[in-house]
């Protein structure tokens, strides 16, 4: 396959992932926090609540609309630049999208309506009800999506049919309840939460910078930041559970999240490093130009264990014999034996020759866990570009802290003292915004580029997985798409900024 | 008949007395009209489902892409 078509069939599924998950986080915690300000508001019977709430609802409701379908393109995007990927994992990537497509438009569509039209119309009971519904509907949508996406990280639950030349699903609650799946799950609709939290928290601030609409905004942050507190330590909780999973089923991703060559027992944690851009598999250079490591760290994160041997990118690479760790050589060698082998099994039904048939079929079973394998050209390719997963891991990780201090302080202050003297801490609330959207982005980039070059790990790299077409068309639709996401973009931010300026006693 | 009124007057006045809705709804019918042209008119590559009609012609089809080049 040609690498520059790859390369822009890649960068074309980045850009819409990408721009897609600006919308996603606000819908997955903004539900919430709007339920527990309905919640409050059918408790007290206050009308404050009620105006609150409505206000953060149009908010949600806009990033909604923006947001919806932006999605679907992803969908046709594996018809068109990755057939092969859609054949080869159809059956089980089908099912999970299915299950999201019919939970999204019925439970969603049919609650929203309630939820936005139902004011006057239904009981505030019910109406409450629909409000929750919503909230939990578009995180049970987020729920299928990343287990499609955790078995892409861990493929468990199929079989690899030689025939049809598919996996096909044997165990759907292995693909479900898959320990990649759920802490995936987890940790990014705990994203969200953050995400939400500082959205409604930095509205808050700006409109106490201002020094309008003031009680609602106290309120409305109080909320925020207790939300988001709580979320922020359910994140560093998942976030524990995630880097776990990525030292068990993903090494190679957790050496290079950390920038680690060369394996040790007890390995530290980098907190804050900048990477020597001249170190290579092959040389002795140093690793960083300059390093701020946590003693056991990473050992203790990946592994539960101060003592545990975390593989560097050397061992994974060129295999450790004392730590049993097998070279990528070896899992090359195992995985053109088993592309030799379906080849040799079509081959042999081709001529009708049953025992043939089966034997190439044993081959190919006992070295299917390697088939990806056998289309790489070097052992060195199965390290991803570390650069790009160090610094955006650690940019998550250091953002992620900055919020749950951010959260912490605001709730001393506001139980303290007037929050609005806090005149900083509001600048800095406010800037925190664009700081969580970066902080997801970074999540989303650790997560991918830290699993090249797998399409699905272990199984098929991308340059398979990709759909041999015209370069030319993917570069098109890529500026395409890329013009109608920034229209969105900015399309919502307008819309927004107007809906915000006007506040909570305007109407909606 | 009571209950399919009410849910039809629930969607009915809703729409009526939208006002940032309005908005959104256009800007929803762009976009998706956008996406569904762009898609149609200007992807014309050869997929799996346009250019192989049977099962058996897209299995061949993965198998061959599979092969040792």
């Amino acid at each position: 396959m040609e690498e520059h078509l790859v390369d822009w069939s890649r960068a074309q599924f980045a850009l819409t992932a990408m721009y897609h998950w600006i919308f996603v986080p606000l819908t997955l915690g903004l539900g919430f926090i709007v339920a527990i300000m309905e919640s409050i508001y059918v408790k007290t019977n206050n009308e404050f609540w009620k105006k609150t709430t409505k206000f953060w609802m149009t908010l949600f409701a806009i990033n909604f609309a923006i947001g919806v379908a932006t999605g679907i393109i992803m969908e046709f995007e594996f018809g068109t630049n990755w057939a092969n990927y859609s054949w080869f994992v159809g059956d089980i990537f089908g099912a999970p999208l299915a299950v999201e497509g019919i939970l999204a438009f019925f439970m969603e569509s049919t609650f929203f309506a309630v939820m936005f039209f139902g004011w006057e119309k239904v009981d505030k009971k019910f109406h409450l009800l629909s409000t929750w519904l919503v909230a939990i509907g578009s995180n049970l949508s987020a729920l299928w999506i990343l287990v499609a996406n955790g078995w892409m990280q861990f493929p468990v639950g199929m079989e690899f049919n030689p025939d049809t030349v598919r996996n096909e699903m044997n165990n759907f609650w292995d693909v479900i309840l898959s320990p990649v799946a759920i802490s995936k799950f987890l940790h990014t609709i705990g994203s969200g939460y953050v995400m939400a939290a500082l959205f409604v928290v930095g509205i808050s601030a700006w409109y106490l910078l201002k020094g309008r609409d003031v009680i609602f905004a106290k309120k409305s942050m109080i909320i925020g930041a207790t939300f988001g507190f709580i979320t922020s330590l359910f994140l560093i909780f998942t976030g524990d559970e995630s880097a776990h999973q990525v030292a068990l089923k993903q090494p190679v991703k957790l050496a290079a999240m950390e920038g680690l060559y060369e394996g040790k027992e007890g390995a530290g944690l980098v907190a804050v490093g900048i990477l020597n851009n001249k170190k290579t598999l092959r040389n002795d250079e140093d690793t960083y130009n300059f390093e701020l490591e946590i003693p056991y760290a990473l050992a203790l994160l990946g592994y539960h264990d101060i003592d545990a041997y975390v593989p560097g990118l050397k061992d994974l690479v060129y295999g450790n014999e004392l730590q049993g760790i097998v070279s990528a050589q070896t899992k090359i060698d195992k995985g053109k034996i088993a592309i030799a082998a379906l080849e040799d099994y079509k081959e042999a039904k081709k001529e009708n020759n049953m025992i043939k048939a089966q034997e190439a079929r044993a081959v190919l079973e006992k070295n299917m866990q390697y088939f990806g394998y056998g289309y790489l050209k070097s052992p060195e390719q199965i390290v991803p570009p570390v650069a790009t997963t160090f610094y955006a891991f650690h940019i998550m990780v250091t953002l992620g802290g900055w919020f749950t201090l951010l959260f912490a302080l605001i709730l001393y202050f506001s139980m303290r003292k007037d929050i609005s003297d806090y005149r900083l801490l509001l600048i800095s609330a406010v800037w925190s915004i664009p700081l969580g959207y970066i902080a997801g982005e970074a999540g989303w980039v650790v997560a991918e580029v830290g699993r090249q070059p797998w399409a699905i790990q272990d199984l098929m790299p991308v340059g398979i997985a990709a759909t041999k077409i015209a370069t030319t068309n993917v570069m098109i639709s890529f500026f395409m798409f890329a013009t109608l996401f920034t229209l969105l973009l900015i399309a919502e931010i307008k819309i927004m900024t107007k809906q915000i300026k006007i506040g909570p006693e305007g109407e909606h | 008949m009571i209950t399919i009124k009410n849910i039809y007057l629930i969607y009915y006045e809703g729409f009526k007395n939208m006002k940032v809705g309005k908005t959104l709804w256009k800007i929803i019918f762009i976009k998706l009209a956008v996406i569904l042209l762009f898609l149609n008119y200007f992807i014309h590559d050869k997929s799996l489902k346009s250019e192989y009609k049977t099962y058996d012609e897209k299995v061949n089809f993965v198998y061959e892409n599979l092969k040792r080049k």
